[in-house]
């Protein structure tokens, strides 16, 4: 395992890039703030420093590691992987080569399954869990809308309640004839849908369901209160089967809380960890 | 030159107002509003009956492909069409060229390499044996299949059943999404070292380059005609060119959309709503499921999203008689017909292994004869010894079938048409 460390340009933010599974997969992890550590898995449209980290990096060192295959010139690592169980040993190897023993994990969506599969296979590793919208579970009377297939007009409006937001104005910047900046953000989300989509493809229930028992952290879902993905329903399947956990939905945001309203989400975030 | 006939078996009765009606033509459509199972068993016995006239029209050769949960093109197992029309073509020249089982969807693919053996045997050694990629909507959509592993099951099935119909011990196969212990096909194909293969595609780079280094014959099943087809054939055999193989005719396969018709003004009077039909209703698909995330890998990917210049026209914008002038469709009298094909498909093209769809969306049944009948009396004849000039010796087509220069359609067999 190496480790390459350098100064992003981002004021504070540090950026280094691990090498794990023989040095075959290589996973950019950003980096801010001082105390307790903090993992953050990031959800299916890829890794930014967003001001809810900031806000969460005030308590915590935070680390937020970019799925693999979605750290810049390792696209292609993401094919050394064969399927979830190489995920969570992965991000095991990671955890091991930052050198924490535990920490609080904190994942929106595809990273609060990553997050909460970590913390079944591994129960020690995980002080505290907050899980924003996390999949890893499927009911059919509330089939989870597969955003893989959504034009990306459509995939904004089902992520973001108000799809103007400065967040979705983020996310989604608008394409201007040869921008190539707006471009390359576009080839950044597909690629990394693709490379998350890796791991939940064609329903995100990859048996969470027999492991979730394994979980010791006390955990905190919070979900969006018009979250149109995965609507917050969800998070029943969460709270039946874990030992320690409530819920808190935060009402005029959708899939994406923690960027539509980051001060609300980060305060109750840091509440709960820090108790 | 070899011209095939090549079937979608599409429903033929879609309402009117379809495609503002419904999301997509597949994987959506809802069945129980749309179709008719009775009339649908009367639909592929009608896709039979068309394809079996053609072989005794003179074509010479008889096309199937596999699709799923659509109104567009739905024969979900070729191979059960394909038994059919081996059967009854026992006797002839005529080849059987399956378009054709999709190997990522076939687990383990090991079922297309015995099917494939199944219709060489039946048919005397008259398979054609096509082994597609299968479109993103059959089998990342409909069959579950995760996009980025689409292409790496499809190398690793391929490799697979290659070796299978050649391997003359039993062997294992430890690979990363199949693993067969003891591998021993039984039956083989009549045809040694196998059946000659095509890879069909839709103009991915990837597939070029695929189908260039196991030495197959690339189709390109293009809707679009051959004017835009042109810089991808282009592309495509500059490829054949870098990787030092010769240029032969018969390494390139293509799809055309034909009607024909006493003049050409009559040959719009018949066909044009079937075409617009087509256009309209049957590939009636939203965009991103032609490549969901994954699908593309990344080199591909951003190189489609920096030059989206080649996008394609929307053909709902589109009517009769722009497709016939864009060559979408080569409409006409036969004459008109035959130039066309000569000049923009197979000359322009460099094309040897030609297909023609003749039944086009709506049209029904005698009008898809009609077609195939004066396609087969008017035009086939002129194109037969297109690049038979003792140059090229098509590799890719059945060794026994080559020579023919006109198929024997007599010993059909009495059910057949």
């Amino acid at each position: 395992m190496t480790t390459h460390v350098q100064t992003s340009r981002v004021i504070e933010t540090q950026e280094r890039t691990v090498s794990v599974w023989q040095d075959r997969v290589r996973i950019r992890v950003l980096s801010k703030g001082r105390g307790p550590a903090l993992v953050f898995f990031h959800g299916p449209w890829g890794l930014t420093w967003d001001p809810f980290l900031d806000e969460l990096a005030q308590s915590f060192s935070v680390l937020a590691p970019a799925h693999p295959g979605t750290t810049p010139d390792a696209h292609d690592d993401v094919y050394h992987l064969d399927g979830l169980w190489d995920l969570v040993l992965c991000y095991d190897e990671l955890l091991e080569a930052l050198g924490i023993r535990d920490a609080a994990f904190v994942g929106h969506s595809f990273g609060g399954m990553v997050a909460c599969e970590l913390a079944a296979a591994y129960p020690d590793r995980a002080r505290r869990l907050a899980l924003i919208a996390p999949l890893g579970f499927w009911r059919d009377p509330d089939r989870i809308i597969n955003w893989m297939l959504l034009e990306p007009g459509e995939l904004r409006r089902q992520i973001f309640r108000d799809p103007e937001c400065d967040a979705a104005r983020r996310m989604f910047p608008r394409s201007e004839e040869q921008d190539s900046s707006a471009t390359a953000a576009r080839v950044r989300m597909v690629w990394a849908m693709g490379t998350t989509g890796k791991f939940i493809w064609p329903i995100p229930d990859k048996g969470l369901k027999k492991r979730i028992h394994r979980v010791k952290a006390p955990t905190l879902l919070v979900w969006g209160r018009e979250d149109r993905l995965v609507p917050p329903v969800y998070a029943d399947e969460f709270v039946g089967r874990l030992s320690d956990a409530r819920v808190q939905t935060v009402a005029d945001t959708g899939h994406a809380p923690h960027l539509e309203q980051p001060a609300t989400v980060a305060r109750a975030v840091r509440e709960f960890l820090g108790q | 030159m070899k011209i095939s006939a090549f079937h979608l078996m599409p429903y033929r009765e879609l309402p009117a107002d379809f495609e503002r009606r419904y999301e997509s033509v597949w994987v959506t459509p809802p069945w129980w509003e749309l179709a008719d199972a009775r009339r649908v068993g009367q639909y592929y016995n009608w896709t039979l009956d068309e394809l079996l006239y053609a072989a005794k029209c003179g074509f010479d050769g008889v096309c199937t492909n596999e699709h799923h949960q659509n109104a567009y093109g739905f024969m979900p197992s070729p191979n059960l069409m394909g038994s059919v029309l081996a059967r009854a073509t026992n006797g002839t020249n005529v080849a059987i060229v399956q378009m054709g089982a999709t190997l990522p969807t076939s687990n383990p693919p090991l079922r297309v390499a015995e099917e494939y053996a199944m219709l060489d045997c039946i048919s005397g050694g008259r398979l054609v044996a096509g082994l597609p990629l299968g479109s993103p909507m059959d089998v990342n959509l409909c069959y579950g299949i995760t996009p980025m592993e689409h292409r790496e099951r499809y190398r690793e099935a391929f490799a697979l059943t290659l070796k299978a119909w050649q391997a003359r011990e039993i062997f294992s196969w430890n690979g990363r999404y199949f693993q067969l212990a003891t591998v021993n096909l039984w039956p083989r194909p009549i045809q040694e070292p196998h059946p000659p293969v095509w890879v069909p595609g839709s103009g991915s780079i990837s597939t070029f380059d695929f189908a260039v280094e196991h030495d197959v014959c690339y189709c390109f099943l293009s809707y679009s005609g051959a004017r835009s087809a042109k810089t991808m054939m282009d592309g495509y055999w500059r490829v054949v060119a870098e990787k030092g193989r010769d240029l032969n005719p018969y390494r390139a396969g293509f799809l055309q959309l034909v009607v024909v018709a006493e003049s050409d003004a009559r040959a719009e009077e018949k066909f044009a709503r079937h075409v617009e039909y087509f256009y309209h209703k049957c590939l009636h698909v939203p965009g991103v499921w032609f490549s969901p995330p994954g699908n593309q890998d990344y080199r591909s990917l951003v190189a489609t999203m920096a030059n989206p210049v080649r996008r394609a026209e929307n053909p709902k914008n589109l009517r009769y008689r722009d497709f016939v002038e864009k060559g979408y469709v080569i409409a006409g009298s036969p004459a008109t017909v035959r130039d066309r094909l000569k000049e923009e498909v197979i000359n322009g093209l460099h094309v040897g292994n030609l297909m023609v769809l003749l039944q086009i969306g709506s049209m029904p049944h005698e009008l898809a004869m009609e077609n195939i009948e004066l396609f087969g009396r008017e035009v086939l004849p002129g194109l037969r010894d297109f690049w038979d000039d003792g140059r090229w010796v098509n590799h890719w087509w059945p060794e026994r079938l080559r020579q023919s220069a006109a198929p024997v359609a007599a010993g059909l067999a009495a059910g057949g048409a």
